[in-house]
């Protein structure tokens, strides 16, 4: 299981290279979120909880191994000040069947929006703006 | 003593992203209001306590959650990570 959160880019390439190459892997999901460029953003700040970050996502990555019966996950979300176009997070899961893969990334996106403390500021033409968190990523809790 | 912290929002209507505070408060809505009672810049940050969500030594909680051993209180509006 490998967990970061950082300042810095990452490679998603590279982050994958050997990720789920156990004997028993028959799937590898992957997903990358990076910064959306509309309505004339210039940047986004993500500022974070140092400490309670790591453990949140440490308790879900946990959690969806478990369930999903993972032989890996990897998770990176990155802070600070970023630009249109750059990754912000990924997540990856390896398992034995496609199934199992998809769901278990879906779920670790669906509590990370939500639940691990990160707060993100859009900064644009008319100054900058908290991003509320949406009605819709609080449902998407209840069908897990 | 209690180390308290702000993040987003919050902080930017405190002031700052940490404090340090005596308190005798039993609950977290205790010390809501023993700080609402400070300063107006309080009151405004914790003016819709709908709109935001507090974490007690880095677990997620409840404003009716007691403060008994606690060390570490944090504020904050709903999380957009991801």
């Amino acid at each position: 299981m490998r967990i970061r959160v950082q300042a810095e880019a990452f490679d998603m390439g590279a982050e994958l290279d050997g990720f789920g190459t156990g004997g028993d892997v028959g799937a590898v999901v992957s997903f990358t979120g990076r910064v959306r460029g509309t309505s004339g953003l210039t940047a986004m700040e993500i500022e974070h909880y140092p400490g309670m970050t790591e453990a949140a996502i440490a308790k879900y990555a946990d959690e969806a191994r478990d369930r999903w019966h993972l032989a890996d996950v990897l998770v990176i979300h990155r802070f600070g000040t970023l630009a249109p176009g750059d990754p912000i997070m990924m997540v990856a899961t390896a398992a034995r069947h496609r199934t199992a893969a998809f769901e278990a990334a879906e779920f670790l996106m669906d509590w990370l929006k939500s639940r691990a403390p990160f707060w993100k500021k859009e900064i644009g033409p008319d100054g900058a703006d908290w991003v509320a968190q949406k009605d819709e990523d609080e449902a998407a809790l209840d069908r897990w | 003593m209690l180390d308290i912290y702000y993040f987003a929002w919050v902080r930017e209507r405190i002031g700052e992203p940490r404090e340090r505070v005596e308190t005798g408060a039993a609950t977290v809505a205790e010390l809501v209001e023993e700080l609402i009672a400070r300063e107006e810049r309080y009151a405004l940050a914790f003016a819709d306590l709908s709109a935001l969500r507090v974490a007690l030594d880095q677990e997620l909680a409840q404003f009716d959650s007691p403060l008994a051993g606690v060390r570490e209180v944090a504020f904050f509006p709903p999380m957009t990570g991801g």
